[in-house]
């Protein structure tokens, strides 16, 4: 029960050390990406208001070929006194994403940061943008993709793939 | 002061502004204790919780407590309101509050914060959102809205100041969950929806209604007491509705707070 409890800690400040992590890749990596814009098309939105601008966009595709830097997170708590770390890599967990891997890095027994090995690929994104309200430019969304990030919302993530590839990284120890 | 916990089987967390790190960490100990007693209350997982007495049919309404009329309240609102797409009695199901519970409680939670004088916060209840002020020398808490098929991805940055609450609804982290209160039968018809709305009770519900509802939705989220609407269709396309604030790219041009992201990196 003890340890079980304590595996949910465990597994959520990885959740947020990769949060912390990938935010900080893609914001290093938008900014090549939103040259790729390509706005004009128009259509019709279903069932909605009628006036609507698409813009078909590419925000991170292609990817560069820039490798992967496999830069830790850190993790913003009272940090241990360090002893021996050790970096373990989880097993490839296939997702319908794409497969995903990690690396979990141990200072003792704390997980000091969590390094993505392998990531889903991005998919195309289009933008449709209602004008219901406030007319609002496919060019903006992109804009604000690189702006300074303090959270991040989104569906609760008990990501099972994540959870699994950090779970045979942790067991691995 | 960031302090998280993982409660509801969800882990959340807590940045406190402005606050020395002994009172801080009192506080959100404090507000954690009222999502702990919703859950204790409410959960479908406990065979001792209140809800789950009412299953049993141990417990008649005269009986019910306070939390339970409130909270049963906002979900037949919810229902009237959506047209039974939101639902918290599926057909043939036990009444299950779970799709109200969290916001309801998270939002107290943070309540309690700005009536203890807490003057900046970010609560992040597994990605939904309540803040409160603003970062220090910023001008708004920036929250990214995640990419459904990329838990890096984001597809848009929304400026949040005073007391403004965000809530995404998606079926890529636990499956499809989400029914058709009206059918019982899953949605499909989006990946994701976000709703930014005052209060987190409401950003929720919306978020969750507008997904089963759809397109139709978006227009009746904004009559319901959402400010803003950002939906992801099943083949990327994004529609949206409402003043969405989005972020400027600029703010990351304020010196002196660097975002924890940009500190993993350096």
């Amino acid at each position: 029960m003890k340890l079980k409890k304590w595996r949910g800690t465990l597994m959520f400040f990885v959740v947020l050390a990769v949060l912390g992590l990938t935010v900080g890749l893609r914001l290093y990596s938008t900014v090549g990406g939103a040259t790729a814009l390509a706005l004009g098309a128009t259509s019709q939105a279903s069932g909605t208001s009628s006036r609507t601008t698409t813009a078909p966009i590419a925000p991170n595709t292609p990817k560069t070929p820039a490798p992967k830097s496999p830069s830790p997170a850190t993790i913003p708590a009272p940090a241990p006194v360090p002893t021996a770390s050790r970096t373990i890599s989880g097993q490839t967990q296939d997702t319908p994403y794409g497969p995903i891997q990690v690396s979990v890095t141990f200072v003792g027994k704390t997980i000091s940061s969590v390094t993505e090995l392998q990531a889903p690929n991005d998919r195309e994104l289009s933008i449709e943008i209602n004008a219901q309200a406030a007319p609002i430019l496919a060019q903006e969304v992109l804009t604000s993709q690189s702006a300074r990030i303090d959270t991040v919302s989104g569906a609760t993530y008990t990501s099972d793939g994540y959870a699994l590839s950090v779970q045979s990284a942790i067991d691995q120890r | 002061m960031r302090f998280v916990e993982t409660v509801m089987g969800i882990p959340m967390s807590v940045e406190i502004l402005e606050l020395a790190d002994d009172a801080a960490v009192a506080l959100a100990r404090e507000a954690f204790e009222l999502i702990k007693a919703a859950d204790r209350r409410f959960s479908t997982y406990r065979d001792d919780s209140e809800v789950a007495a009412v299953n049993r049919g141990s417990l008649c309404y005269d009986d019910y407590s306070e939390d339970l009329r409130e909270v049963l309240a906002i979900a037949e609102r919810a229902e009237r309101n959506s047209g039974h797409a939101f639902s918290a009695r599926l057909p043939g199901r036990n009444l299950d509050l779970n799709g109200v519970v969290k916001g309801w409680a998270v939002q107290r939670a943070a309540d309690l914060l700005v009536a203890r004088h807490v003057e900046a916060f970010c609560f992040n209840a597994g990605g939904d959102v309540i803040v409160h002020g603003r970062p220090t020398g910023l001008p708004s808490w920036n929250i990214a809205v995640r990419s459904p098929w990329d838990a890096a991805g984001h597809l848009a940055v929304l400026a949040v100041t005073d007391g403004g609450a965000v809530a995404t609804s998606g079926s890529y982290e636990r499956g499809a969950h989400i029914l058709d209160g009206r059918t019982g039968c899953r949605s499909a018809q989006f990946a994701s929806v976000t709703v930014l709305a005052p209060r987190l009770t409401t950003a929720d519900v919306l978020a969750t209604s507008v997904f089963v509802l759809g397109d139709e939705g978006l227009p009746w989220a904004l009559e319901q007491g959402a400010t803003a609407v950002l939906a992801v269709r099943p083949d990327a396309s994004m529609v949206g509705a409402g003043a969405i604030p989005l972020a400027t790219a600029e703010a990351t041009t304020i010196p002196g707070r660097a975002s924890m992201a940009r500190q993993g990196q350096r």
